[in-house]
Order: C-alpha cells, then sequence, then structure tokens
C-alpha cells in the first residue's frame, strides 16, 4: 500500500467509490441492446428468407448465404464509421451477432493499417475476435466430446 | 530550495513568457474554443497516422509558442516535454528536426506540469535562460495503445473519459526581460498513491487521492489556506474524481469547492458533446493551461492559480497482471507580476 495523507484503508476507499459511481443505467441499456439485436436479427431473417423463397436455395445455402451477407454488412458499415456509432449506443445488441464479430475484425484491421500489411494487418486483425475464436472452438470441442460420451451408452 | 515536505519555492519568480496552444476537432466544437491558437478540423492533420499526427500536433505548438513569443528558435536552451505513447514516441519524432536538446518526460497526463516544474527549476537554478515545456496527446492514438480500436463498436461507462487531441506548450525564461508575464513561485513534486482501484473506465477516482495528496501537501508547505489561491485547478480528474477530490478536502477541513475547477470538465460541454465524465490526457492539462488560464492570468482577471495535474501511471499489461492504478499528482503555484 502506498503512503498517503488520506485516512482511509484501500477497501474503505472502494467502497465509498462504488457509492459515488455513476453506473451505467442498466434498463435502458438492455432495452436498446433488444432492440437493435432483434432488429440485427430480423434483418437476417430476410435476407434468409429472399435466399430461400425467391432464389430457391435450399435451407442450408440460404443460412450460408445469409451469414456471409450480414459479415460483409457489418464490415462495410465498420468501414463507414458507423457501427462504432451504433455500438456505443447499443452495446450488446450489436456486439452479439455476427455483424459485431466482423466489426471486432474488420476495426482491427483498420487500426493497425499503418504498421504495414503483415505485421499490422495481418498480426493484429485478430486481437479483438481472437479470444473468441479460441474459446468458441474449445468449448464446442469439449461439448462435442461431452456429446459423443452421452451417444456411447 | 526546498520548504515542507515536497514543495520548491523559486526565489528567483522564472516567467511564463508565452503559451501556445493547438487542439483538434472535438475540443474546437467545446466551449473554450476561442482561447486555443490554432483549431485543426482534421484529427489526422494531414498525415497517415494518429502517431503522426500527434508529433505533428506538438511540432505545431511549439512553432506557435516561437512565433508568439516571438523568438528564434536556437535562443531556446532546452525542451521538456512528454506524451502518452510507448517510448514518448509523439515527442521524439516532433523534436527530431529541431536542433534543440531535450529532456523527454513520462508522468502520464500529469506529464505537463512535470515539465513545467522542471524548466523553472533549471531556469531558477540559472543552467538555462528560456525553455519549453509542452505535451501532447491524440484521442486516436491513446485509444489504440491503451483500449480497443476506433471502429470497434463498444458501449462507453458514464464515468469514461475522452482523451484530448491536441499540444500546449508555454516559454519558460529567467526573470529579468523587460515583459510582464506570469511568474511560477512554488511547485510540489507528487509521490505515487494508489488506493487499490483497478477500474480503467474510472480514472477520475483513481487519481483523486493523489490529487488530494499534493494538493494538502502544499497547503502544509506553503502554510496557505485554500483560499489564498483565486483557481486552483487539476488536470483530468473529469465529474467524478473532482466530486471524490472536494470531498476528501472537506473532510479534512479544507473547502475548495467555490475556487476549484478541471481541465477536462471545462474543454468539453459534458452533456451536448456526449463526454461522459470529461477530458483527459496530456494534452488536456497543457491545452486548457495554455489556452484558457493562461489568458486569465494575462488579462488580470485571476491573479494566482495552482495547477495540478495528475497523471495514472498503468499500461494495458500492467492491469492485465492484475496491478491497480497507481497515481502521481504534480502542483505548479503561478502568480501574476505585481
Amino acid at each position: 500500500m502506498s503512503y498517503t495523507k488520506l485516512n482511509m484503508t484501500n477497501e474503505e476507499y472502494s467502497e465509498y467509490v462504488k457509492e459515488k459511481e455513476k453506473t451505467s443505467p442498466i434498463v435502458k441499456d438492455c432495452l436498446i441492446a433488444f432492440l437493435v439485436g432483434g432488429l440485427i436479427c430480423i434483418i437476417g431473417q430476410l435476407i434468409f428468407d429472399i435466399f430461400e423463397k425467391q432464389y430457391g436455395f435450399s435451407f442450408k445455402n440460404a443460412s450460408t448465404y445469409t451469414t456471409i451477407s450480414l459479415i460483409f454488412i457489418g464490415a462495410l458499415l465498420t468501414a463507414l464509421r458507423v457501427y462504432s456509432k451504433i455500438g456505443d449506443k447499443a452495446g450488446a445488441g450489436s456486439i452479439i451477432p455476427i455483424t459485431g464479430f466482423s466489426n471486432s475484425i474488420v476495426s482491427s484491421a483498420i487500426e493497425h493499417k499503418t504498421e504495414g500489411v503483415v505485421m499490422g494487418i495481418g498480426a493484429n486483425m485478430f486481437k479483438v475476435a481472437g479470444p473468441v475464436l479460441v474459446y468458441g472452438v474449445c468449448s464446442s470441442m469439449i461439448i462435442g466430446f461431452i456429446y459423443w460420451l452421452i451417444k456411447l451408452f | 530550495m526546498k520548504i515542507g515536505e515536497q514543495t520548491l519555492v523559486f526565489e528567483k519568480k522564472p516567467k511564463i513568457l508565452n503559451t501556445a496552444s493547438i487542439v483538434g476537432p472535438k475540443e474546437s466544437e467545446g466551449p473554450l474554443s476561442i482561447f486555443f491558437d490554432h483549431k485543426i478540423e482534421d484529427e489526422l492533420f494531414g498525415e497517415e497516422s494518429f502517431e503522426k499526427a500527434e508529433s505533428k500536433f506538438t511540432q505545431a505548438a511549439i512553432d506557435a509558442l516561437l512565433t508568439k513569443a516571438p523568438l528564434d528558435k536556437y535562443m531556446v536552451d532546452c525542451i521538456f516535454a512528454g506524451d502518452l505513447l510507448n517510448q514518448c514516441i509523439a515527442t521524439g519524432y516532433a523534436i527530431r528536426d529541431s536542433n534543440i536538446p531535450l529532456f523527454g518526460l513520462y508522468g502520464a497526463c500529469s506529464t505537463f506540469v512535470e515539465a513545467l516544474i522542471l524548466a523553472s527549476s533549471f531556469v531558477n537554478a540559472g543552467y538555462y535562460k528560456r525553455c519549453i515545456a509542452t505535451a501532447s496527446s491524440h484521442f486516436g492514438s491513446a485509444e489504440r495503445q491503451f483500449r480497443l480500436p476506433l471502429q470497434q463498436g463498444s458501449q462507453r461507462t458514464p464515468t469514461q473519459q475522452w482523451t484530448v487531441t491536441g499540444a500546449g506548450a508555454a516559454l519558460v525564461t529567467h526573470n529579468n526581460d523587460r515583459y510582464k508575464s506570469p511568474v511560477v513561485t512554488h511547485a510540489t513534486v507528487g509521490k505515487i498513491v494508489d488506493m487499490g482501484i483497478k477500474d480503467v473506465a474510472n480514472m477520475g477516482a483513481a487519481m483523486a487521492p493523489a490529487a488530494f495528496d499534493t494538493i494538502l501537501t502544499h497547503l502544509e508547505d506553503t502554510k496557505r489556506k485554500a483560499d489564498y489561491y483565486d483557481l486552483i485547478i487539476t488536470g483530468d480528474l473529469g465529474k467524478m474524481g473532482s466530486e471524490i477530490l472536494i470531498e476528501l478536502l472537506q473532510a479534512k477541513g479544507i473547502n475548495i469547492s467555490t475556487n476549484h475547477n478541471d481541465c477536462g470538465m471545462l474543454i468539453y460541454d459534458l452533456v451536448s458533446q456526449d463526454m461522459h465524465a470529461g477530458g483527459s490526457g496530456c494534452a488536456c492539462c497543457a491545452t486548457v493551461f495554455s489556452g484558457y488560464v493562461y489568458d486569465l492570468l494575462k488579462s488580470k482577471k485571476i491573479k494566482n492559480v495552482l495547477l495540478v495535474a495528475t497523471g495514472a501511471l498503468m499500461s494495458p499489461v500492467s492491469l492485465g497482471q492484475g496491478e491497480s492504478i497507481p497515481s502521481i499528482a504534480h502542483a505548479v503555484a503561478i502568480e501574476t507580476e505585481v
């Protein structure tokens, strides 16, 4: 502990700060996140319906094309500097859908463009999305293993 | 001469002969806009990267200062400068072509006052006649180093602060020039204070105890009352940190609620510009002092000021390793010459 003239322990000070701290408006944030997240999913469903019903793609193909389209839209809005503005208001609503995943990769790529194509873009592109990928893959492996075990009996 | 625990007295009263400030787009829209010398609409300042832009801001601030003084470059004995970036690159590249000796400093957001104290000390001691104290920060380069990519769509918390884009510079000279200018009389060098706060989205709370400690020590060392100063201005405590500072001092029987203000709260309109808790960064204190506070002193609207800049000395690495935020605050007392 550092020496100071403040007659408070670190714990007392933390308590004091916590009491004073203006917390995020959770109800409002959740509501906006729900609406924006839902809207993105509706857009996804619309794209899916167009692919399936208008162009007659199979269910599997239509969902693949929908994913690709949403990723493209997320990347485009990031490059146009719009996605960060949506994110500032929508929070988790625009981070959780696949467009948010696309945003995290493209934003990192834009940020590190100045250090070159290999060590800049290449090495830093997955800086934010990397952990999601690593633990996403790991957890799906574990769940797959459990599923396999259950299937045995 | 040192008095009390941590305070220096400058008997020769080094002068702040002139100051210059240059800011980016967000700051130009803020309430202090008219006080800044140059306002740049392009946050990249015509450069390819934010880091290069920040260097150009420092360079432009020094150039503006030399033009305003007016002074030839070769008459400057030394520059005391720093910024927020790793290895202080904004400063290094900005001074590269100037052919002036440099002390590169890192005190996070307290850098400007640290530079001012050192420049005043060297001038007071008679080693140098004319020194420049300067500091810069840039929203783009700071976000990249300390937080997430700019275009990443994440939400900011209510206690979060916004890094000021810009640079401020002050020319400290020995006191036998003819011009009347504000003089530096005292400086209180801060100690590291760490109350265990780990939330980087609440720097104000982490740094407030450091400001408290330095202000209290300054008043004890100089045997002055808080109301001696027309203005006690902190660097970038923001809304939350300022409230804490006032309350902590109140508990010690010191009332600064009437003469305290914070550079981070002055530089932006917190509500209309959606700035949450206010501005931060080296340039916050540097530009507000060089633009606004210096103008108040020059026009005799106030006769003295205690400028207290606070700095949070953590890095993403230390935070990743579970460390709390060590903070520091340096104070410098400046008076108008009678």
